[in-house]
Parts: structure tokens; C-alpha cells; sequence
């Protein structure tokens, strides 16, 4: 049995990302890192896997940018990592990405439990993570804070959830997918004997056709992508004793009605 | 392609008061389609809700009142929406992007293949297609997308939408009928506990954020206490931010630095890997303003920046800056605001 995780290479945190001249994406050069969100879903996945007795895989889809990832998930311990390629695949489109990654899972075949970080921030959305359950016809369960247990026998997993408001706890039939938060556990460092590893690794790539695929529909197209609006604020400072600046900063405060 | 739909969402009965900024987006998006916009609502009190959903300018509203849909669970939520959206075949349907309303729209996306919009600012309707600019790369760019087939199902990110307002209007309630049994329901809510005293910081009209430095809390630990720096900051979101919150009718945030050192729940975060919100007073008590904080608040309309650091980047997104001590200048802002706000 396997638990299987997605994961991709994003910019670094840090990195501060702009629309070229040529309407181009860039991060100054700076190296990718593993979406910041499936730091939580890769050990999630080692430690489930571990519990449950079997594999863990990890799934990119996208191109070769996306070993990085891979192979940073196999340092710090997936056991298996594939790759989908197909030029017609956008993650922009969530559906697309959806229905690769559904297929995916069933080409593996062997896997109840997909688990994937809470959002990528490339492309700003989780709304692939519950279109990839709907698309395999499993259960969703979203934003877990907290696996209480899964019981492979009786198919029942209980978690804790974020909602708005606060948390609850919910009783799910496997097959699931879930999305993890961070917090739900402490993502390991890659060990020294893991990157010689996963260096060495190498990872299978997938076609649209292996999966069983024919061209997917887009529904949706980015049209293009553009810089943020500059802000033109002007900082002003206050200055003064403690009760002066209060007096001041209500002062302003109340002058521009956002109290 | 007659209508387009929009999802009000409840809690416990009362409309979110963000569905009304869908509702808004949605009228917005019927101008240029020149279509009806039609509310549906689900769960306890759907048919109030909806009556109110039609008095706030949509032409009619589908409800469905049933012991299934109380409260909000993706299985139940989805089938009844599919549903409607193949009777109704919308040109397109909105959401607030909340939890419920993201898991809610791209399933039904999902279900009836169609184009999935997450998390839009700025929607517009184009020779009949719905435009849509959301935030990427974690709010540092944007993106302008466009739904090129079948329904677009678009989420709205809080507060970037004007909210429909009460104009009593009247049109039809029409009630409809629930899509699974409970029996078909396989996911099963145990229990929910409230997170106390806390505002949803997605709703939050003002947000009040503490960063690391609220450790430097001049009050002493009580002896004994294995990590100071956690005592003195946990005091500090208690004693010091929360006082400030509260008179303001505000929400308390964090920078992820305080959160990973501990001294406040995940739920508190506003940042890259926390929530991107948009208040219009945004108050970062000594938080310095590393790029992934940023990116969870530059679009608050006023921010006020008090730290002991000059220098400090927060500074650069700041309408008003403060240098010096926390400790000392938000218990004269809070007795400050008491004064004048007669609280």
C-alpha cells in the first residue's frame, strides 16, 4: 500500500518575484524550493506511511523544474517520486491538474490515503486538492490540524480540522484525500545519506498517455500575469511621548474613518 | 446560460456577512452579462436568509432547509449545488473564497467540468466570458485568467468586493430538495469547539498583529516557568494586544516568527504560509516585515507600524509609523481609543 503526496518547486520564500518586460514570471535567479505548504504533506506522508506499514510516493506534475522538489522530498525520505509531463498541462488550470493527478493515483493503484499540502503558492490556489478527490470520487477532508487515527481495517480515519471560527473533529471512510496545515507535525531536514540518495535517484516520467490520458480541456487561461500596483504611501511618522502619539495616531485614525 | 448563481453561506443560520461581498461581485458580473443573479442558500434558516438574499438584490433565491446541510459539509453541499447547476446551466457561480466556499466551488467545478476561478480581486465580463484577477505567487504578482468554457466558478477573496446592501427588493423563495440522504453523507462532524474570544481574521475589519519582539515584555515570568520568552509573550497577546483588539471590535494576528517561537496558535498567522487578509486598519506591533509578511497584509487600506526599529521594512508599507516601545505606546493608544470611542 502506498500514501501518496504532490509536491512542486516553487520560489523561494523569500525571493521576490516580478513580471518581465516580457511578460515572463522571474525570481531573480534565486533557487526554487518545495512549496513552502508541502513541507507539512511530505512528512506527513513519511510518518503516515511508517505507521501504516507501507510506501510513500511522492507526484510532480509539471517539468524538470519540478525534480528539484522531488528529489528534495526523496532526501528527506519519500520513497518513491514520479514525474507527469505533458506539454498541454498548466497548473494554472486546476482542473487539468485535477485530472492528471487522479489518474496518477490510479495508475499507483494501491494507494486510500492522498495527502497533499494546503495550497501552492505559485499558483495562489488549493482549489486542485479537492478537485483531485472529486476526480478520483473520494472523500474530502481540508485543512486537518491534526490525524487522530486511521484505522486501514475498518477504512474509518478521524481528524481534527481548521474552519473558520475554530476546530472540529470529523470521522471520514477511506479512500480520502486530505489537506494538511502546518503545525501538523515538524518537517525534517534532509540527512546527508538521503541527498546522496536522491541525487542518484532516477525519477520516472509519466506521459498524459501513460496514465490513460488523452489531451485535457483547459477551461480556464491566463491571459497574463502583471506587477502589483506600486504603493504610493508615504510613511508618517509620529512622534512624542507614548500619550502624545496615542493622541495623534487616534486622531489620524479617526480622520481617515477606518475606525 | 441564464443566470448566474451565488452561494450564500451561513453560519448557524445567519448569513456570513462576507456572502454579501459575493453577492455584490456577482451583481457586478450581471451587468455584464446581462443576466439575472439567482442566491442559493442551504442549511438551517435557508429560506429567512434567502428572502434576505432577494432584499439585498437577487432576483430569486433557491433554499433548501434540511438536517443534512447543518452545518456545512463538502458531500451534501456539493450534490445539491451540482444539481442546481445543471438545471440552471449559470454562466457562472459565485462564492466568498472561506474554507466551505473554496472546497465548495471547485467541486462543483470539478463535477461538472467546468472553470475554476480561486481567490479573484477584480471580475469582469468579457464578449460574454468572465475575467478574473486573483493573486499568485503568493500575493507578489498577478494573474488575469479568463474562463474559456462552460460555467466559470469563481471565489472572491474577502473585503475586495463591494457588499450588496438591503435595498427590499422582493422576488421569489423558491425551496428545493436536498440531493443526499444523511445515509449517503460519509463524512461525519464529532464535535466543534470555538476558537475563544477570537474575530474570524478573514472578516476582520481591523486586525491587530504582534511579531517576536512582543517577547520583550517587562513584566517577570512567575518562577518556575520553563521558557520565559513564551510566558512574557503569551502575556503580551493577552494583556497587551487583545485590550487594543477588543476596544477597536478588532482581531489579534501574528507574524509566523511568533508562531513558530510559540507564543500564539497557528490560527493567528497572517503571511505567506498564514492567511492573506485585507483590513482597513492593520496595526503591526513589532513585527519588522520580512517579504512573507507582506504578503499577507499590503492590501490593508491603512497600516500602522510600531516598532523600536527604524529601520524596519514595515515601515515602507506604513501610512503611520511609531518608533519605540510596544509596551509603553499601545496602552496609551487603547486608553487613548477608550477616551474617544466612549468605551
Amino acid at each position: 500500500m502506498r500514501i501518496v503526496t504532490f509536491t512542486r518547486s516553487t520560489p523561494d520564500t523569500a525571493a521576490k518575484v516580478e513580471v518581465g518586460a516580457n511578460g515572463a514570471v522571474t525570481w531573480g535567479g534565486t533557487a526554487t524550493v518545495v512549496n513552502p505548504w508541502d513541507e507539512y504533506s511530505l512528512e506527513e506522508a513519511i510518518l503516515q506511511a511508517a505507521k501504516a506499514g507501507g510506501k510513500s510516493a511522492v507526484i510532480a506534475l509539471g517539468a524538470a523544474i519540478h525534480d528539484d522538489a522531488l528529489k528534495h522530498a526523496m532526501a528527506m525520505g519519500l520513497d518513491e517520486a514520479y514525474r507527469i509531463e505533458d506539454a498541454g498541462l498548466e497548473a494554472t488550470d486546476s482542473l487539468s491538474y485535477a485530472t492528471a493527478a487522479a489518474a496518477a493515483v490510479n495508475k499507483l493503484g494501491d494507494a486510500k490515503l492522498v495527502i497533499f499540502g494546503k495550497e501552492s503558492v505559485d499558483v495562489g490556489t488549493d482549489s486542485h486538492v479537492t478537485q483531485t478527490a472529486r476526480k478520483l470520487g473520494w472523500a474530502m477532508v481540508s485543512y486537518v490540524s491534526k490525524i487522530l487515527s486511521i484505522d486501514y481495517a475498518s477504512g474509518v480515519v478521524k481528524v481534527e480540522q481548521l474552519v473558520e471560527g475554530g476546530k472540529q473533529v470529523v470521522t471520514a471512510q477511506l479512500p480520502v484525500v486530505m489537506s494538511v496545515l502546518k503545525g501538523i507535525n515538524e518537517p525534517r531536514y534532509p540527512t546527508f545519506m538521503g541527498i546522496r540518495k536522491a541525487a542518484k535517484a532516477v525519477i520516472p516520467v509519466w506521459s498524459l498517455a501513460d496514465l490513460g490520458l488523452g489531451a485535457l480541456a483547459k477551461k480556464t487561461q491566463v491571459l497574463r500575469f502583471r506587477n502589483l500596483p506600486a504603493k504610493n504611501v508615504e510613511v508618517e511618522m509620529l512622534t512624542g511621548e507614548p500619550e502624545e502619539v496615542a493622541a495623534k495616531l487616534v486622531d489620524k485614525l479617526l480622520a481617515e474613518k477606518v475606525l | 446560460m441564464s443566470a448566474i448563481l451565488v452561494w450564500i453561506e451561513t453560519v448557524d443560520g445567519a448569513a456570513r456577512t462576507t456572502s454579501w461581498e459575493a453577492l455584490g461581485a456577482a451583481k457586478t458580473l450581471a451587468v455584464g452579462l446581462g443576466q439575472p443573479v439567482v442566491a442559493v442558500v442551504m442549511g438551517k434558516n435557508a429560506a429567512a436568509v434567502g428572502a434576505q438574499a432577494v432584499a439585498h438584490g437577487a432576483s430569486k433565491a433557491l433554499v433548501c432547509e434540511d438536517a443534512t446541510l447543518e452545518p456545512f459539509r463538502l458531500e451534501p453541499y456539493a450534490a445539491l449545488l451540482t444539481t442546481l447547476v445543471k438545471e440552471h446551466a449559470p454562466s457562472a457561480v459565485v462564492a466568498v473564497a472561506t474554507s466551505a466556499g473554496r472546497e465548495l466551488l471547485a467541486a462543483c467545478a470539478a463535477d461538472t467540468d467546468s472553470a475554476m476561478l480561486s481567490d479573484a480581486i477584480e471580475l469582469s465580463a468579457v464578449d460574454g466570458k468572465v475575467n478574473a484577477v486573483r493573486p499568485v505567487y503568493a500575493g507578489k504578482i498577478l494573474s488575469e485568467t479568463a474562463a474559456v468554457e462552460g460555467a466559470a466558478f469563481v471565489t472572491v477573496r474577502g473585503r475586495a468586493f463591494q457588499p450588496a446592501t438591503d435595498i427590499g427588493a422582493t422576488g421569489e423563495v423558491v425551496s428545493v430538495a436536498p440531493v443526499l440522504t444523511e445515509g449517503a453523507v460519509t463524512v461525519k462532524i464529532d464535535s466543534f469547539e470555538a476558537e475563544v474570544g477570537s474575530v474570524n481574521l478573514g472578516d476582520a475589519a481591523i486586525i491587530v498583529s504582534g511579531g517576536r519582539g512582543i517577547a520583550n515584555n517587562p513584566k517577570d515570568a512567575p518562577g518556575g516557568t520553563d521558557k520565559a520568552d513564551v510566558w512574557k509573550a503569551q502575556d503580551g497577546f493577552e494583556t497587551l494586544l487583545k485590550p487594543l483588539a477588543e476596544v477597536l471590535g478588532g482581531a489579534v494576528g501574528a507574524s509566523r516568527a511568533a508562531v513558530d517561537a510559540g507564543y500564539i496558535s497557528y490560527a493567528h498567522q497572517v503571511g505567506q504560509t498564514g492567511k492573506t487578509v485585507a483590513p482597513a486598519l492593520y496595526i503591526a506591533a513589532a513585527i519588522s516585515g520580512a517579504i512573507q509578511h507582506q504578503a499577507g497584509m499590503r492590501n490593508s487600506k491603512v497600516i500602522v507600524a510600531i516598532n523600536k526599529d527604524g529601520d524596519a521594512p514595515i515601515f515602507k508599507l506604513a501610512r503611520y509609523g511609531i518608533v519605540g516601545d510596544i509596551y509603553k505606546i499601545i496602552p496609551a493608544i487603547t486608553a487613548e481609543l477608550k477616551k474617544r470611542l466612549g468605551k
